[in-house]
């Protein structure tokens, strides 16, 4: 178990496209850390590099107190569960689960011991001696999990584990990756680009765009105070509504604001609300219903109760307090 | 698949019958042929023509040459498909570690396929000519003394090399394709794992591309045995002293040349053995064992 610190890292590409720039974590030990963000935004990368598959163009990475970035992915102690899982084809679910000890030299009866754990904890025992396309989704995903545990690194990194796996398998693999990492206690970076799973899963969230680190934070705090418009329309579902200042004339102390944000559940329906909005679509989902609609030009989105009979048009009300604003150029959150 | 029902009984007779006429006249028509004559003796001048059963057959089993022939045939087969084979991985694993300008020199590489192998052949002799070749002159100033004229193992090495550079750029395709279709992420979490690049190599890369490795193993002891005939008759002509007379080229010599056609049509019966052999192993093998 280790922190991992990485100080100023940046990626740049033989052809001199940069796919990283200053990247700065500080991980504390057993700490679960998610890089969200859209596809191409460098999380994977990032990822990459700390595992070692990545050269490090700029700044360090720290695992514990070493600094690793001219060391083998080998010799960095983490172990890494990739998004296709990566088990060898050709050996069986024990072999895939010895041999990262095999190659360290680790006694037979260590070996034995570790995968017998490893298997005990993730209920594929019976599986053992099974090849790995004899496995369903789920089954290969624990796999994938047991050979990163077999090894007790330093760290886990998981590149978009659950991404191959259908919806509902998805949200039982999350929980158990969480409940997991809260047994083991071994320090955890986790990629992904679905926000939900980021949300659910993380001690700490950081989100990535372009390259960059747009926010780090709780969950919550990302949720409740988004640092940037990008963040704001990330992190939520349904996403946050982001409209221009000038749509809704009506708001007091948004003077200064370029972008205000509302989420969809902070706004309800009341006759003299300031907004006034037509509807263009209902989305139903059971307990409740999206609404979309517009005003002054601005799409927006709102989160009502089902069952009630809309009109064409809508007068809304903000719930007090849960404006966002940003700025005009930056996106930058204004507090 | 789809399946077509035809109501005219005909139309898929007529549909297959250029293919089937084509496989009767050149390969199965021939292949009666041979198998028939090798019952059969005639005499020098082809006016009396005898049975005599299993003589033909026997009497190859029987006669040094003949035996001699199936040893060098080993030789040979062994050698080009050990050497054709290695030196493609090898090619290939370089392929397949390039990032950059992959593509040209793949297609480099493949150019030796294009080239016939008589052609091959040739251009092996002149580079081996003890007279005028580049080879013999480069290995004199080492202290060698070149000449597949009169030396059986410089013979048998130049058909080998002729035979075996040819076949390099099928090999390389297929390892190339091999390599390539095995995930990136599988030799990642293997360098996790703390397997260094060698061992990567044998513990992962090679037990995965033994699908390939085996198809390529039955097509170039084929290749060898029956595709070197143009490589042979352009370089050795099964010389010196029959070092380097492979089955397929003693076929043709005592038959065309020797007019021994009795004899020749049995040792091609047994070439058909083989052939039929390989391919049985091929299909059984390679569907079923080799996969992981």
């Amino acid at each position: 178990m280790a922190s991992i610190t990485l100080d100023k890292i940046g990626k740049i590409y033989s052809g001199g496209t940069r796919a990283v720039g200053d990247v700065s974590i500080d991980i504390a030990d057993g700490e679960f850390i998610v890089l969200v963000g859209p596809s191409g935004c460098g999380k994977s990368t990032l990822l990459r590099m700390v595992a070692g598959l990545e050269s490090i163009s700029e700044g360090t990475v720290r695992i514990g107190d070493r600094v690793v970035n001219d060391m083998e992915p080998a010799d960095r102690d983490i172990a890494m569960v990739f998004q296709n899982y990566a088990l060898y084809p050709h050996m069986s679910v024990r072999q895939n689960l010895a041999y990262g000890l095999k190659n360290r030299r680790t006694p037979k009866a260590e070996i034995d011991r570790r995968v017998a754990q490893a298997a005990e904890i993730l209920q594929i025992g019976p599986y053992l001696d099974r090849k790995p396309r004899a496995l369903s989704g789920g089954q290969r995903q624990r796999v994938a999990m047991g050979r990163a545990i077999v090894r007790e690194p330093a760290a886990f990194l998981f590149d978009e584990p659950l991404s191959n796996l259908d919806a509902k398998l998805r949200v039982t693999m999350r929980l158990e990756i969480k409940d997991l990492q809260r047994r083991l206690r071994t320090t955890s970076i986790y990629v992904t680009h679905d926000q939900l799973e980021a949300m659910t899963l993380a001690d700490r969230l950081v989100v990535l765009n372009g390259g960059r680190i747009e926010q780090i934070g709780t969950p919550l705090e990302v949720y409740r105070k988004p640092a940037s418009t990008f963040v704001a329309g990330f992190i939520g579902s349904p996403a946050m509504n982001l409209i221009s200042n000038r749509a809704v004339p009506h708001l007091p102390g948004t003077a200064h604001a370029g972008t205000i944000g509302i989420r969809p559940e902070d706004l309800t329906p009341a006759p003299d609300g300031p907004i006034d909005m037509e509807i263009l679509a209902v989305e139903e989902l059971g307990a409740q219903r999206l609404v979309h609609g517009q005003t002054g030009g601005e799409r927006l989105t709102v989160t009502l109760p089902s069952g009630v009979e809309l009109p064409r048009t809508l007068r809304l009300a903000w719930r007090p307090g849960s404006l966002h604003l940003f700025q005009a150029e930056s996106g930058r959150r204004i507090d | 698949m789809k399946r077509t029902i035809f109501r005219n009984q005909l139309l898929p007779w007529l549909l297959l019958a250029p293919q089937l006429a084509i496989t009767f006249v050149f390969f199965l028509w021939p292949a009666a042929q041979a198998i028939r004559q090798s019952f059969l003796r005639q005499d020098a001048f082809g006016i009396n023509t005898t049975f005599v059963g299993l003589s033909n057959f026997k009497a190859l089993w029987t006669s040094p040459e003949y035996l001699n022939s199936l040893q060098v045939t080993a030789v040979f087969a062994v050698s080009v498909t050990i050497l054709s084979m290695g030196f493609s991985l090898l090619l290939a694993v370089a392929v397949d570690r390039m990032i950059r300008s992959t593509s040209v020199y793949t297609t480099l590489l493949v150019w030796p396929y294009a080239v016939a192998p008589a052609v091959a052949g040739i251009l092996w002799w002149f580079i081996f000519n003890p007279t005028i070749g580049v080879m013999p002159y480069v290995l004199a100033t080492v202290g060698y003394d070149w000449n597949h004229i009169s030396s059986k193992t410089d013979a048998m090495i130049l058909v080998v090399i002729a035979s075996a550079w040819k076949q390099i750029s099928y090999n390389f395709l297929f390892f190339v394709a091999g390599l390539q279709s095995i995930p990136a992420s599988l030799r990642e979490a293997a360098a996790i794992d703390g397997a260094g690049p060698v061992r990567r190599f044998f513990d992962i890369t090679l037990p995965l591309l033994s699908p390939t490795t085996f198809f390529l193993l039955v097509v170039n002891i084929v290749y060898a045995m029956f595709d070197t005939f143009a490589v042979i008759d352009a370089t050795t002509e099964g010389g010196p002293a029959q070092a380097t007379n492979i089955m397929v080229y003693k076929v043709y010599f005592d038959g065309f040349v020797g007019q021994n056609m009795g004899s020749s049509a049995a040792q091609s019966v047994v070439l058909m053995l083989i052939v039929i052999a390989l391919t049985v192993i091929q299909f059984r093998w390679v569907e079923k064992k080799v996969a992981y």
